[in-house]
């Protein structure tokens, strides 16, 4: 029985790219069939950070209009053979989506895999509709900042009336991912805690995953943190919440960022 | 569907014929209307209450009688005794009109999950009870009273079509903006010392008033 989970956040920026990545990557670590689908047609990004740019050769586009097969348009990892992906189309826009067509899409890839992750566009347009329309689950990803809270707010009351399953009555689980988390500032009170985020959003917290050189460094090494560093704090954050969304239930920490002696001496380079 | 019954004479042969149909299938008459038809009896009075009686021995439940003579006495009896059956014994009106769909005509609208950013609540009928916060960038507009048993951070907008005793209640205010009966405050004009309490708002004059609760 697949699932077929959407991560989206409404404000763009906020790591949802990045937050695919890694949890697919670590959902298939874990022996998971898994296919990470980027539904930001016109601005892709998904294969960067998954390191198969130069590997596309078909796209959703062409799968949605019957220009190719999915097998032909699919990307198997090269890394972990459980992890493919469908890239975006970097040539089209977003219009070129028909429902039809990534209903049938979606049809396919659930017979396939065990999960169908979905990395939905920035925005409340066309691209985020179509990316959540067949979600059974969704991953919210928010910063602890107010301008991402309100978004995601909004993109959460959507995920409740736009969906497939919310018009058939049903509810679509929701999952709060609090991403680019930093210790230090929230203990200095310049961000919302998680608290306050959690109070606003009233859903179910997954994870929380520092802000981290390891997860920039990983984007651009076309690295999924949980493959690059598998030991580094996100990565173990980003393998917790991949845990949950399979049904344990593990307490979530939130992260303190330790430092070595070293770092503590020389943390921060003076301004020349 | 019912069945049409139509005794003849001599009654007491027409009831053996009947016995003798029931003995072949025991379950004929079981839960059906019956319609007597009595245009076959003679003109005089005949036993009404006998005949009924016989026939609620047998188990034959009678909606209705059809031919009877004007003159005949105590068939007005029959009908009460079936009203208590699933089909109606007189006859009834049948309404010109469909029935309307019976409505809970409510006053009241009751929302229990939280009020997303970007949605509005619009409720012209009476008070809005909300067992949630409203979030920042949503609006709840009511005619009536508006109840918020959680945080307000967004818009509530009482008293729309014209209620000046409206009221705003609140959990915990950090609304962007009240307003009742077309007089309104934004977030800058509410003392800052009910910010996070919980909170009423009510109308003096023209003049909006707020209040804690605790």
């Amino acid at each position: 029985m697949a699932t077929v989970l959407v991560v989206t956040s409404g404000k763009g920026g906020v790591g949802k790219t990045t937050s695919t990545a890694a949890l697919g990557a670590a959902l298939a670590q874990q022996g998971q069939h898994v296919v990470v689908v980027d539904f930001d047609v016109g601005l892709r990004n998904l294969d960067l950070v998954m390191g198969a740019e130069r590997r596309v050769v078909f796209d959703l586009i062409n799968v949605v209009q019957g220009d190719a097969k999915l097998p032909q348009a699919l990307i198997r990892d090269k890394r972990i053979d459980t992890l493919s992906l469908l890239p975006a189309s970097q040539t089209r826009d977003k219009e070129a989506l028909t429902a039809e067509g990534v209903a049938r899409v979606i049809g396919e890839l659930r017979e396939k895999f065990d999960w169908v992750i979905c990395d939905s566009p920035a925005g409340i347009e066309r691209g985020a509709m179509l990316a959540m329309r067949h979600a059974d689950a969704a991953v919210v990803v928010t910063n602890p900042e107010v301008s991402s809270v309100r978004d995601s707010d909004r993109i959460i009351g959507m995920l409740d009336a736009k969906t497939a399953k919310a018009e058939k009555g049903e509810r679509i689980d929701k999952h709060l991912l609090l991403t680019r988390y930093d210790p230090a500032r929230a203990a200095r009170g310049e961000m919302l805690n998680t608290e306050d985020v959690l109070e606003i959003l009233s859903i179910p917290l997954l994870g929380i995953i520092p802000e981290s050189e390891d997860v920039l460094r990983a984007s651009n090494l076309g690295t999924p943190v949980t493959i690059g560093s598998p030991n580094s704090v996100p990565a173990k954050a980003y393998f917790e919440a991949a845990r949950r969304l399979r049904g344990e239930t593990l307490v979530v920490t939130v992260p303190a960022e330790r430092r070595g002696l070293m770092g503590r001496l020389f943390g921060r380079r003076a301004v020349a | 569907m019912a069945l049409v019954l139509a005794p003849e004479t001599p009654v007491e042969d027409w009831l053996d014929a009947l016995d003798a149909q029931i003995s072949r299938s025991p379950s004929f008459f079981a839960g059906r209307p019956v319609v007597l038809d009595l245009g076959a009896l003679p003109s005089e009075q005949p036993d009404v209450a006998g005949l009924l009686q016989r026939l609620n021995s047998r188990g034959i439940r009678i909606i209705g009688t059809e031919g009877q003579h004007p003159s005949w006495q105590g068939l007005e009896a029959w009908a009460p005794l079936h009203a208590s059956g699933t089909r109606p014994a007189r006859p009834i009106d049948v309404p010109d009109e469909p029935r309307p769909a019976p409505t809970h005509d409510s006053t009241s609208l009751l929302i229990d999950q939280p009020v997303r950013s970007g949605q509005s609540i619009v409720f012209e009928k009476g008070d809005v009870s909300i067992v949630g916060s409203v979030a920042s960038g949503a609006e709840v507009i009511a005619s009536g009273s508006i109840h918020i048993y959680g945080t307000l951070r967004g818009r509530a907008i009482a008293g729309l079509t014209g209620n000046h005793r409206a009221r705003i209640f609140c959990r915990r205010l950090e609304a962007e903006l009240l307003a009742i009966d077309g007089v309104y405050q934004t977030a800058d004009d509410m003392n800052a010392t009910l910010r996070g309490r919980p909170v009423q708002a009510w109308l003096a004059g023209d003049a909006m008033m707020l209040a804690t609760l605790d």
